[in-house]
């Protein structure tokens, strides 16, 4: 294994939902031949709007989504038609926080059995040894290790996102979905989550694919952003180079949406519309600055 | 809240001794001493009930052969709530994992397992339990498997229908992100989610198949006389209604207060086990 092998690597990949019924509209691909690698270590933002196919980019990497077209590794391996018994050990390493911590936690299941679940599949330790694993984790990810006995409803949005990424860490995977993790929660809190998100990036070396809305997250945590419109991605770079410098006309009028926290500068802005219509779909990505990639 | 948590709490232990003093009727009821529910006594048929000795105690009265309605009230206490609480059981057990399976599994599994449903429900009752009991007879065995046949539809659609909603939320997303097996995840995420709604069913379906009981009883196709059910002691004493009409209201009475106690310890079992409520 090569230190410049990705860890996640995506090629052209397409999702395709059938459409059912005698009506048999013309199925729209969701995902439209993306192509992404992931490094080691490395974070990487992925916006746009509903719709666009990033929660199911996600699901694809992850593979809880088949592919209808192209490949995709994971730590060397091709797992693009792997079995669900071939994915298992695979699973160890790559886990997902969800968007909505209400419905992420099952509401019978005791919050510590919750995160000591993936112990369960992966790893062959007792009752104890679990139970003081899982009382570990809580304390990594700021919670009262108390409360392992609790069930979900008796805690805010921001626990139970700390809960989830508890569990995801259980198993110490070394790969992360987090499919819009803070979009739910309060402003106040997003930022702790971040932060836990950050965190626990440096002390266990984690790779994550953050799936977000909020731009200045995005900025402040990735490495690298990509941005998707209608199931591609129109523009892809280091973060500091695509927010300095954006170039795709979708990827300005996201940022130009996203406000400033300055009233003169928000007051003289211009808010920028990106209509589809007036530029061309787009063939393949161009570099046009160092890591900086426009679909052209 | 706290009221009608307090409040449900009050009827959970109604419902619950009254259940425990069914039961407990049931299992040593028999021991009391009282007359045999198959005895017949025609000097004393059709007696009102009253303290009266002469013709021996009948609290509750007796019926057209002179039987004493308590004893038999008692017996049939036994053979309803076997049947009912059995064939309740079974049917449960049958269509709780068939919904589950075809929720689940959706696509062609959910389409075969829900049109075997359509079949189910299409087919009369009446004509379904005659041609049952009519191939293989009138026993306690068949009455209870006809009675569990007619009743697993009604938890497989529910129930389907709640894993339907269920399957689609983010704690089965991440069950199978970690890579558990289907089994443990019908079992250990989906069925605690869907069991309230199935425990509703099995509240309903108790009443439904002890009054089904009866109708099949007073068919011949049930219990087989003389053996007490309360179903039966119903049909009978439906001629006897404007005359006599201890003999149908003593049996009619414990139905009802089985159906009753039946549901109120169904809400209460249903809040217990809602981790919001308690």
């Amino acid at each position: 294994m090569t230190r410049t092998e990705p860890l996640v690597r995506i090629e052209n990949a397409t999702k395709v939902y059938e459409s059912r019924g005698w009506r048999n509209a013309r199925p729209a691909p969701v995902v439209n031949g993306v192509s992404l690698d992931i490094a080691r270590r490395e974070i990487v933002g992925l916006v746009g709007e509903s719709g666009s196919g990033k929660s199911t980019l996600g699901r694809m990497v992850l593979r809880l989504e088949t592919l209808t077209g192209g490949r995709l590794w994971f730590d060397g391996q091709e797992i693009t038609n792997a079995s669900r018994n071939e994915m298992r050990p695979l699973r160890k390493a790559m886990q997902v926080v969800f968007q909505d911590p209400y419905a992420a936690l099952s509401p019978r299941m005791r919050v510590g059995d919750f995160v000591a679940e993936p112990l369960c599949v992966h790893s062959g330790r007792n009752r104890s040894e679990r139970e003081e694993r899982v009382a570990e984790l809580f304390s990594t990810v700021g919670l009262d290790p108390a409360l392992m006995r609790r069930f979900p409803h008796e805690f805010s949005g921001g626990q139970r996102q700390r809960i989830c990424i508890a569990r995801a860490i259980a198993s110490d995977p070394s790969f992360i979905v987090a499919d819009e993790p803070i979009t739910a929660l309060d402003v106040s809190i997003q930022a702790q989550i971040v932060n836990l998100f950050k965190e626990l990036q440096q002390r266990m070396g984690l790779t994550y694919l953050f799936i977000a809305h909020d731009l200045s997250m995005v900025r402040y945590l990735c490495d690298r952003v990509a941005v998707m419109l209608r199931g591609r991605i129109v523009e892809i770079g280091p973060a500091a180079s695509v927010f300095g410098n954006p170039l795709h006309p979708y990827t300005q009028a996201l940022l130009s949406a996203a406000p400033v926290p300055d009233p003169d500068v928000e007051r003289r802005r211009t808010r920028l519309i990106y209509d589809p219509e007036r530029y061309p779909a787009g063939e393949a990505l161009e570099e046009r600055a160092p890591g900086h990639f426009l679909l052209v | 809240m706290r009221v009608s948590s307090k409040f449900g709490s009050i009827a959970g232990i109604i419902g619950v001794s009254l259940i425990v003093l069914l039961i407990a009727v049931a299992l040593f009821g028999p021991l009391l001493g009282l007359a045999s529910p198959t005895a017949n006594n025609l000097m004393a048929r059709l007696a009102p009930p009253s303290f009266n000795t002469t013709k021996g105690l009948h609290l509750f009265g007796t019926d057209q052969l002179g039987r004493d309605v308590l004893s038999r009230t008692i017996h049939g206490a036994r053979v309803t709530l076997t049947i009912g609480a059995t064939a309740v059981l079974l049917g449960g057990a049958i269509g709780i994992v068939i919904g589950l399976v075809a929720g689940y599994y959706g696509r062609w599994v959910d389409a075969v397992l829900m049109r075997i449903v359509d079949v189910q429900l299409s087919i009369p009752l009446s004509l379904l339990a005659l041609l049952v009991v009519g191939t293989i007879g009138p026993s306690l065995q068949n009455l209870i498997f006809v009675l569990a046949l007619t009743s697993w539809v009604q938890y497989a659609r529910v129930v389907r229908g709640q894993v339907l909603v269920v399957r689609e939320r983010e704690y089965i997303q991440s069950a199978h992100a970690i890579g558990l097996g289907d089994v443990r995840i019908i079992f250990q995420h989906i069925l605690p989610n869907v069991l309230s709604a199935a425990l509703v069913i099995a509240t309903i379906e108790l009443a439904r198949v002890i009054i089904l009981e009866a109708a099949l009883s007073f068919l011949g196709l049930g219990v087989q006389p003389p053996s007490p059910s309360w179903g039966r002691m119903l049909a009978e004493g439906r001629s006897y209604m404007s005359s006599a009409p201890w003999i149908a209201i003593f049996p009619g009475a414990a139905i009802f207060i089985t159906a009753l106690s039946v549901n109120l310890t169904g809400d209460w079992l249903r809040d217990l086990l809602d981790p919001k409520v308690t």
